[in-house]
């Protein structure tokens, strides 16, 4: 479970709470924009040993079936991951636009 | 292959989809600690980094209930809140508090000594990135000699900040606080077993984490956890704990990594002169030689 | 119902015992203390079950109790002065994030020069803060409005702090006999505390949030409709406490003679008393005065104002304040609700009582003959018109 991206992002006057109290982790907008490198991982080299999952700024990473998920709608493209990576399992590719 | 640290945390993420700059070193910090703390964290937060890039409506990137006080004032909502809680009979919670290096050493220094004095029962993490970067990377009490900020330029007559950072964590424990530490986000293990041990103690807890800031520090976005675990490694930062009225270091460099070469590769610190690194230096060695002689390994 | 003999802070604090509180934070100020002293004892023996937090500024004791509140407990702080000014930013926090909190402030002049004595330039400062803002007059009054406050307060339309001023040592000093509400009574008047702006394990919420240029201003506009809501919801709150306890109250004023008057006084706090006797007196020599007191000064009473004052000849403001290069900001707001009114009579502006000077008899019959006579716009008890120096 983490905060997920809704389909509400716009708020009339009625819909705008009446106090500065609202639900916890609402989403609306994502940070992929942001990248000008993306990680991938290489599932063939990849062990799950989840150091990139531990050091990962913005909990993009998961571990499915042994082996490492980005998130791409919030990976910033940092490169903490391929660089935390002793495997070389992750490289930075250029952003394709 | 397992991950028995990972596997000693949530796996749900508490802090995600905020704004923070690419590789941001505070946001780890605020992450790995919420996943140590679990759903049950009530996270209080000063106006700052963390608090500007996770708390705009309608997008808000807590999972957990999470709440920005003032910038003075996360010690004291801290117990505001602990003290509420308690009174309305929660018992299964854990109030912690996220403030920068400003938020803690500067403006909130006061409201955290009161919250040690009263002994309440908190964790307040402090993620130092050395100095005000939210409002544009500004000398704060925290920023270490010699670096640029945009308050401390470096120029002809002075080299950047001319006073040492403080020792937040050996202030906290002049309290004669139940437990403080320091940490590292370059070590992210020893965080994540220290903000566990904080969050068993009761009391009031603190710990400092260094959580490097690339864009601050003049690094690469990717340079972030290297850089924290580099300023351990060369000496200019430690790995220590506080309890029960002793000092223990937990990692002990055989052999300090080149303070020169951790200085030079930061654009904050790129005009510093050898006679400035020398004088950093020799103020790592003096503290080694307080640590070596009154702290226990 | 028991009577008792207390000062202004005493009776303050025996409200607030009955209102039950969960969290109190208080940092000592003269001439504050002895309310946070009483509560103290209180939590001591018992007879209040309240977290005591002994923090170690203003600005900690507001933050503390902002905490607090938005865990959902109800939450409490006195303070006065310089400790009002240093919890400032607190202040518009705590109104912004709409936390009902309860705070009492003991009127106290401001430094420099450095003076403990009352005048209400503190909490008169903070008038955009976003707080309801009350006045007593009497220890009774200080009592009923600590119970009265959180009903106020704590309404889900009004959600808004309450601040309770008491003219500092001539208020929070002076011992009266006051009448003690009876425990279940007061349990039955004011319920415990119950909102969803609150921390919440089932549902978390994030608080206290950032809001850009989209909606900003929507949230201003919610927070102004809360501090007008408590416009009805004070009204019938009395309502509710006059049948209950027995001592009705008057809204945001309380007029004296004002009926038939030629010439008022608008007055707030514990001066007021002085004003009716002499209007009594003035009355027996045939001049036809009349006092109205301000108990609001948020919501600001602007159709009571106008009420009151459209059939006068000529009126005064009595402040113990004033701001700087203008006039007292009483005088302001009072002059604001009669021009919306369209109510044209002359008024003028009376500045006392500044770092707690007497204000006499003498003073407040000068000032009916003033208001008789025509004066300054605006004038200094003691020292004269504002443009006239001495």
């Amino acid at each position: 479970m983490r905060p997920y991206i809704r389909e509400k992002k716009d708020f009339t006057f009625d819909e705008v709470p009446e106090n500065t109290s609202f639900e916890a982790g609402y989403l609306t907008t994502v940070n992929s924009g942001w990248r000008s490198i993306r990680p991938v991982i290489n599932s063939e080299k990849c062990k799950g040993c989840e150091q990139c999952y531990l050091y990962c700024p913005d909990g993009v990473i998961s571990i499915e079936d042994g082996k490492a998920v980005i998130d791409y709608d919030f990976c910033k493209g940092c490169g903490i991951c391929a660089k935390i990576c002793k495997i070389g399992a992750i490289e930075m590719e250029a952003e394709r636009k | 292959m397992a991950n028995k640290v990972a596997d000693s945390i949530s796996r749900e993420e508490f802090f995600y989809g905020h704004k923070a700059c690419a590789g941001c070193g505070g946001s780890l910090a605020v992450r790995a600690a919420l996943k140590v703390l679990g759903p049950n964290a009530v996270s209080v937060l000063p106006a700052g980094c963390m608090s500007a890039v996770g708390f705009n409506f309608p997008q808000l990137c807590f999972s957990n209930n999470s709440i920005i006080s003032t910038f003075a004032g996360t010690a004291s909502m801290l117990t505001g809140v602990e003290a509420g809680l308690r009174a309305r009979g929660y018992k299964d919670f854990t109030a912690v508090g996220f403030a920068g290096d400003g938020g803690t050493a500067d403006i909130g220094i006061q409201a955290l000594s009161g919250a040690i004095d009263r002994n309440d029962n908190i964790i307040y993490i402090c993620y130092d990135n050395e100095a005000y970067m939210n409002t544009g990377i500004q000398k704060s009490g925290l920023t270490p000699f010699g670096a640029k900020t945009t308050t401390t330029p470096a120029g002809a007559n002075i080299h950047g900040n001319i006073r040492p950072k403080k020792n937040m964590f050996e202030i906290a424990a002049a309290h004669d606080i139940p437990y403080a530490a320091t940490a590292s986000v370059g070590y992210i293990y020893d965080f994540i077993q220290k903000v566990r041990k904080a969050s068993q103690i009761q009391g009031t807890k603190y710990i400092h984490v260094i959580a490097p800031c690339p864009t601050g520090w003049g690094v690469a976005p990717d340079e972030t956890v290297d850089i924290a675990k580099e300023v351990v490694d060369c000496g200019l930062w430690y790995l220590a704990e506080y309890e029960n009225g002793e000092f223990r270091l937990n990692h002990k460099p055989k052999e300090f990594t080149s303070v020169e070469d951790y200085l030079k590769k930061q654009g904050r610190f790129k005009h510093l002169t050898d006679e400035d690194i020398s004088i950093i230096t020799a103020s790592r060695d003096k503290k080694w030689e307080f640590i070596n002689k009154n702290f226990e390994l | 119902m028991s009577k008792k003999f207390l000062s202004g802070n005493e009776a303050f604090a025996e409200g607030i015992r009955l209102a039950r509180p969960q969290v109190i934070s208080a940092y000592p100020i003269t001439p504050q203390t002895i309310v946070v002293e009483r509560l103290s004892e209180m939590v001591e023996d018992g007879s209040l079950n309240a977290e005591y937090v002994h923090v170690e500024s203003e600005h900690s004791a507001l933050s503390c109790a902002i905490g607090a509140s938005a865990a959902g407990a109800r939450a409490f702080t006195a303070t006065s002065s310089q400790g009002l000014l240093y919890m400032a930013e607190c202040l518009y926090y705590a109104a912004g994030g709409r936390f009902p909190i309860v705070m009492m402030n003991a009127d106290r002049s401001t430094a420099l020069p450095w003076n403990i004595y009352g005048d209400q330039r503190d909490s008169l400062s903070q008038l955009d803060s976003g707080w309801i803002q009350a006045y007593a007059e009497n220890a009774q009054e200080a009592l009923d409005l600590a119970l009265m406050s959180y009903k106020i307060a704590e309404n889900k339309a009004v959600s808004t702090p309450y601040m309770a001023n008491l003219d500092g040592f001539i208020l929070t000093h002076t011992y009266e006999t006051v009448e003690i509400p009876d425990r279940e009574q007061a349990d039955r008047f004011l319920p415990p505390y119950e909102t969803d702006n609150r921390i919440d394990f089932d549902n978390p919420k994030n608080m206290a949030f950032s809001a850009g240029p989209d909606t900003n201003y929507i949230f201003k506009y919610k927070e102004h409709e809360g501090v007008l809501a408590a416009r009805d919801v004070i009204n019938e709150t009395e309502k509710e406490f006059a049948e209950i306890f027995g001592r009705e109250y008057t809204g945001l004023t309380e007029n004296y003679l004002t009926d038939d008057a030629d010439y008022v006084i608008v007055t707030l706090g514990s001066i007021a008393g002085l004003c009716r006797e002499t209007a009594d007196k003035l009355r027996e020599q045939g001049v036809k005065a009349g006092v109205v007191r301000i108990r609001y000064m948020r919501p600001f009473p602007n159709e009571e104002l106008a009420e009151a004052l459209k059939n006068v000849k000529a009126y005064g403001v009595l402040e113990k304040d004033i701001s700087f290069g203008n006039e007292g900001t009483v005088f302001t707001n009072v002059n604001s609700a009669l021009k919306k009114a369209g109510v044209n009579v002359p008024g003028y502006d009376f500045v006392g009582g500044l770092g707690g000077r007497n204000i006499s008899p003498a003073d407040i019959e000068k000032i009916y003959s003033d208001i008789e006579k025509g004066t300054d716009s605006v004038n200094f008890i003691g020292i004269g018109g504002g443009n006239n120096g001495k």
